[in-house]
């Protein structure tokens, strides 16, 4: 079937479905078993391509030199979520490193000499973090620090990357999350960063890179965990931010792409999978913002009575659905077939878990975890980025974590290490960091605790698969954050 | 363009066998004894960074020092340092920008535009030529545009274009051969919402509203499956949901859409919108969700529009799930 009248966009998105859909078929032509070994990580060889890059890059890698700050970062947080770790030798040679990035007068730049930039600095205090240790957490200086990240506010509220660089939602989430990672997150930083951030969400509902710009999951994630990291996340319409999000990941492929009618990208599955772990621990504001947004009972002249409901009249309500939701079933024809081999066809959202229920199992408290967390959070000090881990979650993810975790698994992965884009790209080690963000997201998503191992049924795959969890916000391992987090917390 | 870098290359001299360069002393990159993540440069790339490092140490805003950067771009465009210090070149020798607007098409075609440093460059060159600049901001995003009509930089700087310097007037005329290209093209029916409700010449977003319903509307009519429009008819009513809701337009189009396709998701979606800001079900509406057995005796509208969507949105089942969830009682 050829679509001779189909626009660029349209003829870009069938090709990459039938290529997407080519490699499912492999999984559902094999027996169970197969599908284990199909749907497994290949944690050696993801490993392999990492540490060689963490040693020695080829020289096509020189238009990445102002990016070494990154490259650390992409290459040890891959590392960390698949478990693993640096030596101590090289764990000290990464600090000596970056080091040797940190400008005199703050902030970090892309390699040694260079001026300090938003990104690089996010990138390398994320690096010392995930190396960890009293010597990488000693050697910023966080003064400096400081100085540096003032320099880069703006009056709009918003944070320029470099001294006269350019401006946009990546600066105030860099900024803000440095600082609130290093505990110097001062008034004058966080002032009108909300009213920045709140003028870059468009009508679509996802946030910008500035105003008026289209809608795009890099800058949603940024903005968002911006605002839930200085507690104003009510700011935004997160309820139209919701609707947008949610419809960013494709019927066919499982993964999402960054803005509408786009093409799928695995980095997406971090900036826009990301953003549902956020929403779960958000979910009574956003229920909040939707009852606003709905007609209010006593503008509804019939039925204005507000009732509250019996867990019995509960029970009645969910019979009549269950047999609407059969009536539906047994009225369905789909034009387009259901045998066709898509992500929705094959990783169904709900059929896994319990029927219609959104409920999230809930686990054995671990009491340790818990007070782990508590202990630190010294009264009077607003520290968001660790109270929101102990925020409850309520309801279990909003997006579909297995076709998400699909394609990251059977069409980002490249056989010889490392991950990618999209099937027919080549893998590089910004994808591989962000894909494997995201797997992790994915898998984390079926837990009532942050952190908590999921049950197995939440890990597409052998459970080995499983990878270490991050924290929502800065996307470091949850262990390293926790340690840094103590570190900074006590100086 | 081949033939003309082939000569480049040809005629390249090291900048140490350069006389002009003879007194200036080469700093070797810092990377200590145990550099990680590091790369094996070409001789080429060492030498230029080394002579850079040295300008760039004594802040020597030369001529020289302004091909010198050149020279480092070509290798590397995303070297923000470089660009600052050009910037700091241009301003000390008070250099002809319309050259600098020049040179950055050159470094654009051969780099990528796909590249935050050429972009704010060449918006800092703009902003120092102003109104003279207006056109040829206009016409080179255009250029961009042409080639990749999603361009995330070449959008925000022609964005910014207009509204520093102007050039609004066949602004919406752009937008609208755009999405006859491309009705699918998201970032055109973005351009279009900034036109509208920016412009200093449409008179905003209330003056337009009737005309873009009818546009985007047909636009639906046309392509039910193209989200972009459907995004775009509910930005046109943001903030105000009761006028949303009592535009006959919006619930018509919906329900000529599912009368082709009772199961087009964004046309059931938009329709739970509206029943949740209070829309009143009409008799289309019954005929329509009676093929999906709803009696409406005691079935509540917007619960049943859920339910549907779970079935017919698999992929964001869960979602659905949870808009019924979170439905207040009094909804019908």
């Amino acid at each position: 079937m050829d679509f001779p009248s189909a626009t660029a966009t349209q003829q870009q998105q069938l090709h990459v479905e039938r290529r997407v859909e080519h490699i499912f078929e492999a999984l559902v032509n094999v027996t169970p078993g197969g599908q284990s070994v199909i749907l497994e990580l290949w944690r050696d060889k993801h490993i392999d391509y990492l540490l060689q890059g963490f040693r020695r890059l080829a020289p096509s890698y020189c238009v990445l030199d102002a990016n070494r700050s990154w490259l650390c970062y992409w290459i040890l947080n891959s590392i960390a979520l698949l478990g693993q770790s640096i030596d101590a030798d090289h764990g000290q040679h990464t600090v000596d490193f970056l080091c040797r990035c940190q400008d005199p007068n703050g902030g970090y730049g892309g390699g040694p000499g260079q001026m300090p930039h938003l990104a690089t600095t996010y990138a390398a205090v994320n690096s010392l973090v995930t190396i960890g240790g009293q010597t990488a957490l000693a050697s910023v200086n966080r003064e400096k620090m400081l100085q540096f990240l003032l320099r880069m506010k703006d009056p709009s509220g918003g944070f320029r990357m470099h001294d006269a660089g350019e401006m946009d939602v990546r600066g105030c989430y860099t900024a803000i999350a440095v600082a609130s990672m290093l505990k110097i997150l001062v008034p004058s930083l966080v002032h009108n960063v909300a009213n920045y951030i709140v003028s870059c969400q468009t009508y679509e509902g996802g946030i910008a890179g500035e105003p008026g710009a289209e809608a795009h999951g890099g800058y949603t994630f940024c903005g968002l965990a911006t605002l839930v990291l200085i507690n104003e996340a009510h700011r935004l319409d997160l309820p139209s931010l919701l609707d947008w999000v949610v419809f960013r990941q494709g019927r066919v492929e499982g993964g999402f792409q960054g803005r509408t009618n786009k093409l799928v990208d695995g980095c997406y599955s971090f900036w826009q999978g990301g953003v549902f772990p956020l929403f779960q621990r958000l979910t009574d504001l956003v229920q909040q913002q939707f009852s606003m947004s709905y007609i209010k009972s006593d503008q509804w002249d019939a039925n204005s009575k507000q009732e509250c409901i019996t867990e019995s009249a509960k029970s009645v309500i969910e019979e009549n659905n269950a047999q609407q939701l059969h009536a539906i079933e047994t009225g369905f024809i789909d034009e387009e077939s259901s045998s066709t081999v898509t992500a929705e066809n094959i990783f169904p959202a709900i059929d896994c878990f319990r029927k219609t229920s959104l409920h999230i199992e809930t686990v054995e408290e671990d009491p340790a975890g818990r007070s782990r967390s508590m202990n630190d959070n010294m009264p009077g000090v607003g520290d968001s980025g660790l109270s929101f881990l102990d925020k409850d979650i309520k309801c279990g993810p909003l997006f579909n974590t297995h076709a998400l975790q699909g394609y990251i698994l059977l069409c980002s992965q490249v056989l010889d290490g490392g991950l990618r884009d999209k099937p027919g790209k080549s893998r590089d080690h910004y994808h591989t960091c962000y894909c494997l963000s995201g797997l992790s997201t994915a898998q984390y998503s079926w837990s009532c605790r942050t952190g908590t191992p999921p049950s197995p049924s939440a890990v597409l795959g052998p459970y080995t698969n499983l990878l270490d969890p991050v924290h929502p916000l800065y996307n470091v391992v949850l262990e390293r954050y926790y340690d840094a987090n103590r570190y900074f917390s006590n100086l | 363009m081949s033939s003309s870098e082939d000569d480049e290359e040809e005629v390249r001299v090291p900048l140490s066998q350069r006389q002009e360069w003879s007194d200036v002393e080469p700093i070797p990159q810092d990377d200590g004894p145990d550099p990680v993540v590091s790369i094996a440069y070409t001789d080429e790339f060492r030498e230029t960074m080394d002579y850079f490092r040295a300008v760039f140490a004594a802040d020597e805003r030369s001529t020289r020092a302004l091909e010198l950067t050149a020279e480092v771009i070509d290798l590397n465009a995303g070297n923000y340092t470089v660009w600052h210090f050009r910037r700091l070149i241009l301003e000390s020798l008070q250099s002809d920008l319309q050259e600098e607007i020049k040179f950055i098409e050159l470094v654009a075609n051969k780099a990528t535009y796909k590249n935050y440093q050429i972009w704010h460059h060449r918006r800092w060159v703009a902003e120092k030529l102003g109104t003279i600049a207006t056109t040829s901001e206009l016409q080179f995003t255009q250029k961009v545009l042409c080639l990749d009509a999603k361009n995330y930089h070449a959008w925000s700087h022609r964005q910014w274009a207009l509204q520093a310097l102007g050039g609004w007037e066949n602004e919406l005329e752009y937008c609208r051969e755009l999405l006859e290209v491309d009705i699918f093209n998201n970032s055109a029916w973005n351009q279009r919402y900034f036109v509208i409700t920016k412009s200093p010449f449409l008179g905003g977003l209330q003056a337009m509203r009737d005309s873009e319903v009818s546009f985007c509307t047909n636009a639906i009519t046309k392509n039910p499956d193209n989200e972009s429009p459907w995004r775009y008819l509910r930005g046109l009513y943001k903030g105000n949901n009761e006028a949303f809701v009592n535009d006959p337009a919006i619930s018509k189009v919906c329900i000529c859409v599912l009368e082709k396709n009772r199961n087009c998701v964004f046309a059931l979606s938009l329709l739970l919108d509206l029943l949740c800001y209070g829309f009143q079900p009409t008799p289309d509406l019954n005929r329509i969700l009676s093929t999906w057995g709803f009696s409406g005796s005691d079935q509540k509208y917007a619960n049943f529009v859920c339910l549907i969507l779970e079935k017919v949105d698999p992929m964001r089942a869960r979602y659905w799930i949870w808009r019924r969830d979170s439905l207040p009682s009094h909804i019908c």
